[in-house]
């Protein structure tokens, strides 16, 4: 039972604040509050980590991975969320990468890493489809060898980002023999082939992040198939495992947890400051203890696998947790805005509305609703640990 | 003991009902929310013509008279549809002041006009401050004459950018928390000194913030009536708002179970996960339990319960109905999975309504305050 940081690490602490001090700037920070800037900010940033060495910390050494410790990793999580650095986009150094290198052949980790690292690419994942959500083995999306290609015929849907992407990671069906895991292959799907059709789908906040992606006779070169054909499902597994420990995003949730209490310190009703109130002070308080216990379940996370063991048990919580406070923590800032959470403000300036964040927090508080759908939905979360953790 | 609805309210809500199912289809709803005005001046008309702008209003002053359950009545169908008309705003909010205020031949004129359909109203009550508190009003009024000049800041003003008339609150003496020296004033909707900024709400409503300098004004309370005037509008409003928000939750609730028993995912209908029958039945027990507290609140109105007692079942329902709005919307967008988190379907919009009417007059939280003052004092 040590939670010290040793010299080694106070002194990696000092430099990653150095570092952001320079690179998460007055001028990327306030960029990033402008609408539309999305994907220009995440480039410029992702690159200044690059640049450090630092845009995948988490890859081997070999494939420009820093070789962080699990606690290097927090200490660095912790400090950039704490100046407001958004995190990377998860497509190209979450996902595929790790898919990649993991699976890809030389030509393809030569070709594909460095710009994954660089963000050079932007990457979305096609998994999902209309008639395969929860069930993703059961997806239709068709691709048949003809020659030196795949032709593919299908559709997926609630691609977010493919407006920007100009690659695909894609499940598609090889096979109709067996099980329905046992004929599906990961390909990578160059966005600009011909066939290719994106559309558009609003959400519940107003935005457009999410898309239905159309494929017909798309023809794909065999060569961007990764590892075997029909075994796909497996590489696609290993990757939702990156995926659900990445999604329990205690250090964001602490800084936006701060940034409520300050909120509420400013927000008056009739006379009283809404950190004040009996109510909402005990809203607080509740995730706030939640939140203390979740960021020392991940440290147990982190230490079991630095030890060189599994993630344990106990990471089969981080998501379901993890996506419970974020969604507590928007609903505390939606209710803090009052009337204002109201508003669509649509280009009229904070002045003319009257308020500061009640757009952001309508926003941020539907968007929220989907870290329960999207990774695996809390149901199917609490399936698996039911059925592997404990053994029902 | 019955809470069976009379002859004639079965009739008013059965024809609410049958006007939301043959005209206002979620199609329809959204062709007539993206006018410029935010709802459909024929479906106005209309209400007129149905009698449904009279309902508040006494006889005698050529109202239906009627109470809080034909209120309740129409307001349940209203939300089933997600009715966009400014029902709540113009014809309970405005109208409900106007016949609270006293007699005069120009009230009665006003009120006719109501109900005729010829006249929008609006009232101004928030501030940029003010929260849900009614009494934070810095908005000052200052005698002129016979009349009365405003300056100030309202926000978020319901139907304000449609509305002829507006009843705005502001302080004639006192400091800003004071609950004496608040009055009540009628303003010309085009009055000069008055600018406004219209904005749109996640329910698709369209309010406006108004600056006033020096708006000529007409008191039309005293001026230490306002704040009782505008409480006992808030209590009409949230019973009012309360059966919207109850039609609205069994729409959810209908719509998610259809939809469980369809959706299939692993070969079979998503509703034969026992995971999620729980799920739909705690969401159906808090409808239940929501209509349950809405009939008790709408009865001790109806019953002249004390005013205390009044008080502590609206304050109950309000609390109640900000827990329940969050379940039931939440648990209709979880189940639909990504369909749920889609504008295209309907869901999001009775959930964004839900959070709306959560907002308005104080949110759950608020109330529950409200109640813990009203009941452990007693
Ligand atoms: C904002 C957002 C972004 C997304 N981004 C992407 C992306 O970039 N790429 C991509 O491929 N996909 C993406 N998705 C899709 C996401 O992975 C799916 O929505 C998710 O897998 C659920 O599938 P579904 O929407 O078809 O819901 P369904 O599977 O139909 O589920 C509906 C409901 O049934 C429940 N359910 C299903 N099976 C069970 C069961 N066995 N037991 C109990 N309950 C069950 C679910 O939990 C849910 O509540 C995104 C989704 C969202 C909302």
């Amino acid at each position: 039972m040590d939670i010290n940081f040793s010299e080694a690490e106070l002194a990696f602490r000092d430099e990653v604040r150095a570092f952001l001090k320079d690179a998460w700037n007055e001028e990327l920070a306030s960029q990033a509050k402008q609408p539309g800037s999305y994907k220009d900010v995440q480039v410029a940033w992702e690159r200044k980590l690059n640049s450090k060495g630092w845009a995948a910390p988490l890859w081997p050494v070999e494939h420009g991975g820093a070789g962080w410790t699990p606690t290097q990793s927090y200490i660095f999580e912790n400090e950039r969320a704490a100046v407001g650095a958004p995190d990377v986009s998860p497509f190209g150094l979450k996902m595929v990468g790790p898919v990649i290198y993991s699976f890809g052949n030389d030509a393809q980790k030569e070709r594909f890493l460095p710009r994954i690292l660089n963000a050079d690419d932007w990457w979305c994942q096609g998994y999902s489809e209309p008639g395969a959500g929860s069930d993703l083995a059961s997806l239709k999306t068709k691709a048949e060898r003809d020659g030196d290609h795949y032709v593919i015929n299908g559709a997926k849907i609630w691609t977010t980002l493919a407006q920007h992407a100009n690659w695909m990671f894609c499940l598609v069906r090889t096979s109709s023999e067996g099980k329905p895991q046992q004929g599906i292959s990961f390909i990578l799907i160059d966005m600009t082939s011909p066939g290719i059709t994106v559309r558009p789908i609003v959400t519940i906040d107003g935005e457009h992040h999410l898309n239905e992606v159309i494929f017909e006779e798309v023809r794909v070169p065999v060569e961007n198939l990764i590892g075997e054909e029909n075994k796909g499902w497996t590489y696609a597994k290993s990757l939702l495992a990156h995926e659900r420990t990445a999604i329990a995003g205690v250090a964001d949730s602490k800084r936006n947890l701060a940034e409520v209490k300050k909120l509420a310190a400013a927000e008056v009703n009739g006379g009283r400051a809404m950190i004040e109130d009996p109510i909402f002070r005990q809203r607080i308080c509740d995730i706030e203890i939640d939140l203390m216990a979740l960021e020392f379940t991940e440290l147990r996370v982190l230490a079991s696998m630095s030890k060189g063991n599994g993630p344990g048990v106990e990471s089969s919580l981080l998501k379901l947790k993890g996506t419970e406070i974020q969604q507590s923590i928007q609903e505390l800032k939606l209710d803090l805005a009052g009337y204002f959470g109201t508003v669509v403000q649509d280009g009229a300036s904070n002045e003319q509305v009257g308020h500061d964040f009640g757009d952001v927090a309508r926003r941020g508080f539907m968007m929220s609703r989907a870290a329960t759908i999207y990774g695996g939905s809390d149901e199917v979360q609490k399936n698996i640990t039911a059925k592997f953790v404990l053994g029902l | 003991m019955n809470f069976d609805f009379s002859e004639e309210q079965q009739m008013l809500k059965d024809s609410v009902a049958r006007f939301v199912q043959d005209e206002y289809d979620f199609e329809a709803r959204n062709k007539v929310v993206a006018n410029e005005a935010g709802f459909s001046d024929e479906n106005w008309q209309k209400f007129a013509e149905l009698g449904w702008l009279s309902i508040p209003f006494a006889e005698d002053l050529g109202g239906f008279g009627g109470g809080a359950t034909d209120t309740m009545a129409v307001m349940e169908e209203m939300g089933k549809g997600l009715v966009a008309e400014p029902f709540a705003a113009s014809v309970l909010m405005f109208g409900g002041l106007l016949q609270a205020s006293a007699q005069s031949e120009e009230r009665d004129a006003l009120i006719a006009a109501v109900i005729d359909g010829s006249l929008q109203g609006a009232v101004a009550y928030a501030e940029p401050q003010s929260r849900y508190e009614l009494k934070d009003v810095k908005c000052a009024a200052k005698v002129e004459g016979d009349t009365y000049r405003l300056s100030g800041e309202k926000s978020l003003v319901l139907n304000a950018v449609s509305a002829n008339k507006i009843i705005v609150s502001a302080r004639v003496s006192g400091d800003q928390n004071d609950e004496q020296g608040i009055a009540l004033f009628l303003i010309d909707a085009d009055a000069e000194g008055l600018s406004k900024t219209a904005l749109r709400t996640m329910d698709a409503q369209l309010v406006a913030n108004l600056k006033l300098e020096n708006v000529p004004a007409q008191a039309i309370c005293g001026a230490d009536e306002g704040l009782a005037m505008l409480q006992q509008m808030r209590q009409q409003l949230i019973v009012a708002l309360a059966a919207e928000a109850l039609g609205i939750m069994e729409k959810l609730n209908a719509t998610t179970l259809e939809y469980c028993k369809t959706r299939k995912q692993f070969g079979v209908a998503i509703g034969s996960f026992q995971a999620l029958q729980h799920r739909m039945v705690d969401t159906f027990m808090a409808a239940e339990q929501f209509k349950s507290i809405l009939y008790r609140a709408v009865c001790s109105i109806e019953q002249n319960e004390s005013a205390d007692s009044i008080e502590i079942n609206v304050a109950a329902l309000k609390a109640m109905l900000g827990k329940a709005a969050k379940h039931i919307g939440g648990e209709a967008v979880q189940l639909h999975g990504g369909m749920g988190m889609t504008d295209e379907l309907d869901v999001g919009h009775y959930v964004r309504r839900l959070l709306s009417i959560n907002a308005a007059f104080g949110d759950g939280d608020y109330h529950q305050q409200r109640f813990a003052n009203l009941s452990l004092a007693s």
